[in-house]
């Protein structure tokens, strides 16, 4: 048995410590808003938070989750009221939707380390992450929207 | 006769090397010296090496050098920004399979602060930047020693599926790196 805290509450699952972390995670917890996209480290559709950082669980082993604290778009907020949801239903981001569980991810650790972004901030965090229906323009304005909501929560 | 010499005095050292790791200089010799640099460029110049040692903010990635995809960038420390950090793809290990991120616990490029250029350097310019401390990230003549056996350089002959090695094995890399510090260390004219 393997034990991993994912999305603040600890679970234990009987997977092979060389199993992707998507698979414990889609598959093993049930939690499918991550999304499986290349399976190779190329698209960022996988991305999940793993102490904070922004790995791709397609090639993450679940073996370097041990332990670790584990966060899914399930658990990027407890009330689906971070920033950037905000932002993103405000702005209607999504096209077909399949990119913006991993889109929302890297954002969230954009804001996080830059309550500012610029453009090419914006360009230097998100250019992993995928977007075949090409949201990108969206992606960047709920961006800047999503730091302003930030600021002014941080403020008030 | 000479280069017989040469020889067995560089395997003697290697000997002393292993046990006790102190730098035991050879006597110098600019023509051997060169010549052993010139084979150490080789190495540092392939794609295993230099791919890491970009003269831009972006590694480099595949035998031909291209910019890595996704553009990644370098950030203050060397191991990239917000959600780009090297270490969100590339794992402690290699991952299994053709075009899937290669693997080291310690995977980063050179800090910004000490970017340590390999790309676009002719011989002589590389000779001196890696003897130089203020370019070669502070280190001696014992560190430099120590430096063929780094982690992270070893790795680059263990590159993951469908990398070229690079032009030599190890202990070839290594022998030629020993004789060019210790007799001398001296700069190809170019
Ligand atoms: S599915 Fe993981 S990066 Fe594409
Ligand atoms: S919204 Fe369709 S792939 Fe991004």
């Amino acid at each position: 048995m393997i034990a991993i805290t994912i999305n603040g509450k600890q679970r234990e699952v009987a997977a092979d410590p060389d199993m992707p972390l998507l698979w414990v995670i889609r598959d093993l917890l049930g939690l499918t808003g991550t999304k499986f996209g290349c399976g190779v480290a190329q698209c960022g559709a996988c991305t999940v938070h793993l102490n904070g950082e922004a790995v791709r669980s397609c090639v993450t082993k679940v073996s370097r989750a041990a332990g670790q604290q584990v966060t899914t778009i399930e658990g990027l907020s407890k009330l689906n009221d971070h920033a950037l949801q905000i932002a993103w239903a405000e702005l209607d981001v999504p096209q077909c939707g399949y990119c913006q569980s991993g889109q929302l991810m890297s954002a969230a650790v954009l804001l996080r380390e830059n309550p500012n972004p610029t453009d090419q901030d914006i360009d230097d965090a998100m250019s992993g992450n995928i977007c075949r229906c090409g949201t990108y323009p969206r992606i960047r304005l709920a961006i800047h929207k999503a730091a302003e909501l930030q600021r002014e929560g941080a403020k008030s | 006769m000479i280069v017989l010499f040469m020889s067995s005095a560089v395997i003697l050292s290697f000997k002393e090397e292993k046990s006790t790791f102190n730098y035991t200089a050879l006597p110098k010799d600019s023509v051997a010296s060169i010549a052993a640099f010139k084979q150490v460029y080789t190495v540092l110049m392939s794609a295993r090496c230099m791919n890491c040692h970009p003269s831009g903010d972006i590694p480099l990635q595949g035998d031909d050098n291209h910019l890595h995809t996704m553009f990644p960038k370098r950030g203050v420390d060397g191991k990239g920004v917000y959600a780009m950090k090297c270490a969100n793809c590339h794992q402690p290990t290699n991952t299994p399979g053709l075009h899937t991120p290669p693997g080291n616990p310690n995977w980063h490029l050179p800090p910004a602060d000490m970017k340590m250029v390999f790309q676009g350097r002719t011989p002589r310019q590389l000779a001196k930047q890696i003897i130089d401390p203020k370019q070669n990230g502070h280190k001696d003549m014992q560190k430099l020693i120590a430096h063929a056996d780094d982690g992270l350089v070893l790795s680059a002959w263990k590159p993951g599926e469908g990398r070229k090695l690079p032009p030599m094995s190890h202990a070839a890399f290594k022998k030629a790196w020993l004789t060019w510090l210790k007799t001398g260390a001296y700069a190809p004219a170019k």
